[in-house]
């Protein structure tokens, strides 16, 4: 018999490799997720890929306003969100590693400390939206936008791209903080020992893909023209 | 185990019967339906749902056609007629004509081409339906609410500033459908590059699959293009952000620029799969290898990459710039390249093939005519000077018609007929096949290439009106649409009779070569009882005999 025998029990069974039915063993398993994932992330390029074309094209428009509209964001605050985030990663690299190894618990915890994170960088962009709305420079609606100089009407566009990109970032990254709780209670049960990892590192590059984005977005918005 | 025994021959006195268990007959409850996994039957509630849309978006050409027998605008009202080719246009093209190979013929077919028992991720694929069936319900939606009147490419500012109609919940439909593009195209990648079966190697595999690994680089790579800048529209038209709002410097063009950077590779979604179930078709009805396999591989993959750098020959009269126009037009040409080349090789490939002139066989000559005739005239639009004279006529109409109907639709319909005894187990009347394969020939001629001289003449499109001096080629599209309406109905209700009380077909009722035919027909839920192992080359025919010996 070769190594690629298939169960017999009907329907998605588990072989007694514990692969799903139509893998031959874990590691065959773990290559298809593995690229499943990457060819999500390329999707996702793609995605973020339209918005960053049309900054692109609104920044070469009109350099001027959208130099001025960048002095309106907060550096501080951007500043420490970036580090936040790029510890979160650390944190993923280190539940992955963890998860590799067999260590359940210690795996669920470097997962918490990154959901944890995660939700300190959304705090922050929250403080930063309200104090966007404070200041009449959130162009929602019938929102009054109010910006001084001769640019405002191209500084509003430098907004709505702002709000559009880091709010579809975050909403990727609330995505993330719920898929790597979920690993966390998973793995906190044991669920990925014995080379059944696969899921812990395809959202880790998810994880990180996420972060990515967010250290093109931070010079983009907040360090363009300073 | 031994080679033979791990390719699962077909025992002649098999076909009389159908076997004993086969993935219809596994369960028979509501749940083992909508809440299968199996690739096979998320295939068939994909062709059930497509099939619906497909309907509705008929209906809705019918209605324009029967609207323009007259040049008055008499039976329908101006804005009816808007929201009617809006509705036909945006379920054709992502409620059909997207989906439908890819999601019914490959969801069926490539698993058991490659030899495996499911897709790598069965249960994406059920969301993908679910994601398929939710966009399409909100799209029905906003046709309940009055519908929209943008055209399909929801063009700004009109979509966001003007008009008055459901372009939220139409934007929100296609939005979530191409969620369901997208899992359908990483699954078959994923599945391709795992799963195929010991000894398939790449240039073993069967055309088809390389058609479809191209068009899901397509669906992977474009559709999220779609997405943002759906998303971006939306914002605009619900939020008020200004992306394309040229009252703060936006600008209109930008949206077509990402518009079509994801439409016209789309264009390639909808034409590539048929290419593939052609090549198929050609290969098994005259018993002969596709002539330079190679070539119409990469051929397809060329199409692929060259579908990303030509989507400016959209806008020759948008107002881009005329350099780019010239790069966009000489890239556009490059496409007759590959395309051509398809053509060509299954015409060598016909030439002294053992050829028999069943119904998918008819359908894919069809298809080669009907593609021949629409690829050349894509040329004639992508030149620049010419452009400007064609460009929102019913030339353009007529052209890529000649693509997705008399291209895309001929393959599917094709592919469903070659497959159907796969997919059912049965065998449909062969006479009724082969009637409404030249009867859809016929019609969609008919219909079709008077619009070719109406728009060459001057008749513009999207007008509900127009000059009498066109009243005799409309008469007569409108009487080859009715024809082609009667060729697109009569193999509903056949292959449905068939489904039940057709003649029992076997294993391989067509001979043909590739896996999927190694199998029962109707397969069991795992598709092979052994996992198949490929000792030769794709439509090697000598091997498929010693297959069968």
């Amino acid at each position: 018999m070769r190594p690629a025998a298939k169960p017999e029990a009907p329907g998605l069974g588990r072989s007694e490799t514990g692969a799903a039915g139509q893998f031959a063993d874990l590691e065959h398993e773990r290559s298809a997720s593995l690229l499943g994932m990457w060819t999500f992330l390329a999707t996702e390029v793609l995605f973020f890929g339209g918005m960053f074309t049309g900054y692109i094209v609104y920044r070469t428009f009109y350099a001027e306003a959208f130099r001025e509209a960048g002095g309106h964001l907060d550096l501080f605050w951007g500043g420490v969100n970036t580090a936040v985030l790029l510890v979160s990663s650390a944190a993923v690299a280190m539940a992955v590693r963890a998860a590799g190894q067999g260590r359940g618990k210690s795996t669920a915890g470097w997962f918490f400390s990154a959901a944890a994170l995660g939700a300190v960088f959304i705090a922050i962009k929250a403080h930063e939206y309200t104090r966007d709305y404070r200041e009449h420079l959130m162009p929602l609606r019938d929102l009054p936008f109010r910006f001084p100089g001769p640019h405002a009407d191209q500084a509003r566009l430098f907004f709505n791209l702002y709000f559009v990109m880091t709010g579809v970032h975050a909403l990727h990254l609330l995505i993330g903080m719920g898929l790597v709780l979920v690993l966390a209670a998973l793995s906190w049960r044991g669920r990925f020992s014995g080379g059944r990892d696969a899921p812990v590192e395809a959202v880790g590059l998810y994880w990180h893909f996420v972060d990515a984005v967010w250290v093109f977005l931070y010079p983009l918005f907040y360090l363009m023209g300073r | 185990m031994n080679n033979i025994a791990s390719m699962p021959a077909s025992p002649p006195a098999e076909a009389a019967r159908l076997p004993a268990r086969h993935y219809l007959n596994e369960a028979h409850t509501l749940r083992s339906w909508f809440l299968t996994t199996d690739h096979k039957r998320i295939a068939l509630l994909f062709l059930a749902s497509i099939t619906v849309f497909f309907l509705i978006a008929g209906v809705a050409a019918l209605l324009m056609r029967l609207e323009l027998l007259t040049p008055e605008g008499d039976l329908v009202q101006a804005e009816t007629y808007n929201r009617l080719f809006t509705l036909h246009g945006v379920l054709m093209v992502w409620f059909f004509l997207i989906p439908s190979i890819p999601t019914v013929l490959g969801n069926f077919a490539i698993p058991m081409m490659l030899g495996a028992r499911d897709l790598a991720f069965p249960r994406l694929n059920l969301i993908s339906w679910y994601l398929f069936v939710g966009g399409g319900t909100l799209t029905l939606y906003s046709l309940i609410k009055g519908g929209v009147d943008t055209g399909w490419t929801f063009y700004t500012p009109y979509s966001t500033l003007y008009s008055n109609s459901a372009v939220l919940s139409t934007v929100a439909g296609v939005f979530v459908s191409g969620f369901s593009s997208i899992l359908t195209g990483l699954n078959f990648i994923v599945t391709i590059h795992t799963l195929r079966a010991r000894g398939l190697t790449w240039f073993r595999l069967p055309l088809f699959i390389w058609s479809m690994y191209a068009t899901s680089l397509i669906l992977v790579l474009a559709t999220p293009v779609l997405a943002i800048t759906l998303l971006l529209l939306a914002m605009e038209r619900f939020f008020g952000f200004g992306f394309f709002d040229p009252r703060l410097g936006g600008d209109p063009l930008l949206f077509q620029h990402l518009f079509w950077f994801y439409s016209h590779p789309a264009v390639y979604i909808m034409i590539l799969p048929g290419m593939g179930v052609v090549s198929e078709l050609v290969a098994a009805f005259s018993r002969r290898r596709v002539f330079g396999y190679k070539v119409v591989a990469f051929s397809s993959l060329a199409i692929a990459v060259y579908g990303f750098l030509v989507w400016g020959h959209h806008m020759f009269v948008a107002g881009q710039s005329p350099y780019a126009g010239l790069v966009f037009s000489a890239l556009s040409y490059l496409v007759a390249i590959p395309s051509a080349i398809k053509v060509f090789n299954w015409t060598a490939t016909l030439y002294k093939g053992d050829i028999s002139l069943d119904t998918p066989m008819l359908y894919a000559l069809g298809f080669i005519g009907l593609f021949t005739i629409g690829g050349l005239t894509g040329l004639f639009l992508a030149a620049l000077g010419l452009d400007v004279h064609l460009t929102d006529t019913y030339f353009v109409v007529a052209h890529f018609h000649f693509i997705m109907v008399g291209g895309m639709v001929m393959g599917y319909l094709g592919g469903i007929h070659y497959w159907w005894p796969k997919i059912s187990g049965r065998l449909y009347t062969e006479w009724m096949g082969r009637f409404s394969a030249i009867t859809a020939f016929v019609g969609f001629n008919l219909t079709f290439l008077p619009q070719f001289l109406a728009g060459y003449l001057g008749m513009p499109r999207r007008y509900w009106a127009y000059a009498p001096e066109y009243q005799v080629l409309n008469v007569m599209s409108t009487l080859g649409a009715s024809i082609l309406g009667v060729a697109y109905a009569f193999p509903l209700i056949y292959l449905t009779w068939s489904f039940w009380k057709g003649q029992v077909a076997g294993p391989n009722p067509w001979e043909a070569t590739g896996l999927e035919w190694r199998t029962p027909s109707p397969p069991p839920t795992h598709n092979f009882e052994t996992p198949p192992r490929v000792t030769g080359e794709a439509y090697e025919r000598s091997h498929a005999a010693r297959g069968e010996a």
